[in-house]
């Protein structure tokens, strides 16, 4: 059991990552890089949102009418982070203010719909969490990894933390300022989707049809054209 | 049986109960630590405007204490301790810039600052010395960037006319670009610039690339952001507004002359 219970847990930080390899969840991946801290607690944020929707999502699946199950899991996750956000305007108020809207927008965010609607509402109450806690974990490794590249080499700081000292602080490192723009995360969210498929084979999809060859036809003769 | 008409609205009807009990139970428990952190927010700005904010000291209440809030009457340019019906440390320039009654809208060839509406009475934050003389003064500014309006407060000395500092509690800017009027090495720069010039004009300005050293209007010139003229310009564009005739000119002269 408690295997089971692992697998659960571990498969959606690397093999089933909802990011890498659904794809959900990209524009709050996109929008609150810039800056680790913020990551951080957004991190915090949907991981917590996405476990404890997917809980009493799976306690009261049994009750669940199929007509109105999507409205009844948004109302569950709509109430879960609105809470979270009262949350961090009383106690961390600097950091929900750089998080503005975002914190709002998990609401929308795929992965807590998706792990509802795919995990919470055909399994029982513990499983639906620690997958909950699982593909959160699994988004926010991502998001981690996405917000060191982009604030060390976009500002030379980590959490604040001047790391490299910047030209425009008297220091050696010209700061990148591509990776400070939402852009930027698309590119090292690709590149990380490709050293991920590199070592998982099993992630690379098939390819939807095959280029012909084009070779050369061994009867072709060179014709003079005559004009 | 899930999908009988009763089931589906009574399951509809106690999730919606439940889940508004839960909301509504954050939201009331939490109101009161929210509204100190706003307030004590808008307080650290005007203390770090001033320059004088401890950041070891945890008591904001008791350092902004230090300083004297009035209100401005913007329709004769005095400074008054008391408006009828209005709470002088509640009260908030930019909320009541939106309420009926309290604004005036800006002709359009006057908005250089883009701020569309100004309040009727406006606030300011006196820091006096142990003679009880004008130290310095914390104003409230605001004015459209390139994404949205930049919100902050500006510092003037005891002669009401060199900067002491520029701190912004809210703005859009781009992180990096124009969010760099945060920046701290920025915000250095200001100190000790002049806003008016000889003739009473406002001079300040944010130029474009770094002051000459040797310029001899070096007092009326700040660099500008690397990658945000237009946020550099809104800057320029809120001083000359907030500072000018329609500003707080006239209240600073009648300050001035007591």
């Amino acid at each position: 059991m408690a295997n089971k219970y692992k697998e659960i847990l571990i498969k959606p930080i690397i093999a089933e990552n909802p990011i890498t390899l659904q794809i959900l969840g990209i524009c709050s991946a996109l929008a609150v890089t810039s800056n680790l801290t913020v990551t951080l607690i957004m991190c915090v944020a949907l991981t917590s949102v996405v476990s404890l929707s997917n809980l009493f999502i799976s306690i009261i699946r049994n009750h669940i009418p199929s007509s109105v199950r999507i409205i009844v899991q948004m109302t569950i996750i709509a109430s879960l982070v609105i809470v979270v956000d009262e949350l961090l305007k009383a106690y961390d108020y600097e950091t929900s203010k750089k998080l503005s809207v975002f914190v709002g927008l998990i609401i929308t965010n795929c992965i807590v719909m998706g792990r509802a609607e795919a995990f919470a509402m055909k399994e029982k109450p513990f499983p639906s969490f620690i997958d909950g806690l699982g593909n959160g974990l699994g988004y926010s490794f991502i998001l981690i990894v996405v917000a060191v590249i982009r604030e060390l080499f976009g500002a030379g700081t980590l959490m604040g933390v001047e790391i490299f000292p910047l030209v425009s602080n008297g220091g050696w490192y010209p700061a990148n300022n591509l990776l400070l723009l939402p852009p930027s995360s698309f590119i090292i969210i690709g590149l990380l989707i490709w050293v991920i498929r590199v070592f998982n084979k099993e992630q690379v999809e098939e390819k939807d049809f095959s280029l012909s060859k084009h070779d050369v036809s061994p009867n072709y003769e060179k014709r003079e054209i005559n004009v | 049986m899930n999908d009988s008409i009763i089931k589906t609205l009574s399951v509809a009807f106690a999730v919606c109960l439940v889940c508004s009990l839960f909301v509504s139970f954050a939201a009331v428990n939490l109101r009161d630590t929210q509204n100190l952190n706003k307030i004590n927010d808008q307080r650290v700005k005007v203390l770090q405007a001033a320059g004088i904010y401890d950041e070891a000291n945890t008591n904001i209440e008791e350092q902004f204490s230090v300083l004297e809030a009035m209100f401005i009457d913007f329709s004769n340019n005095q400074i008054v301790s008391a408006i009828e019906g209005l709470d002088l440390d509640s009260y908030d320039p930019v909320e009541y810039s939106r309420k009926d009654g309290f604004f005036t809208a800006i002709p359009n060839d006057e908005d250089i600052a883009i701020v569309k509406n100004k309040e009727n009475y406006g606030k300011i934050f006196i820091l006096r010395d142990e003679n009880n003389l004008i130290n310095k003064v914390v104003l409230p500014i605001r004015g459209y960037g390139l994404w949205g309006t930049l919100f902050g407060y500006i510092s003037l000395a005891a002669d009401l006319n060199t900067v002491e500092g520029l701190e912004f509690y809210s703005h859009k800017e781009t992180p990096g670009l124009g969010g760099e009027v945060d920046n701290p090495r920025w915000k250095k720069i200001w100190i000790g610039k002049k806003v008016y010039n000889n003739n009473k004009n406002v001079s300040l300005e944010v130029i474009k690339g770094a002051v000459n050293p040797q310029d001899q209007n070096i007092d009326y010139k700040v660099d500008g952001l690397s990658g945000a003229t237009l946020t550099s310009r809104g800057v320029t564009n809120m001083l000359a507004y907030w500072f000018g005739e329609s500003g707080y000119k006239q209240v600073l002269e009648n300050l001035k002359n007591g």
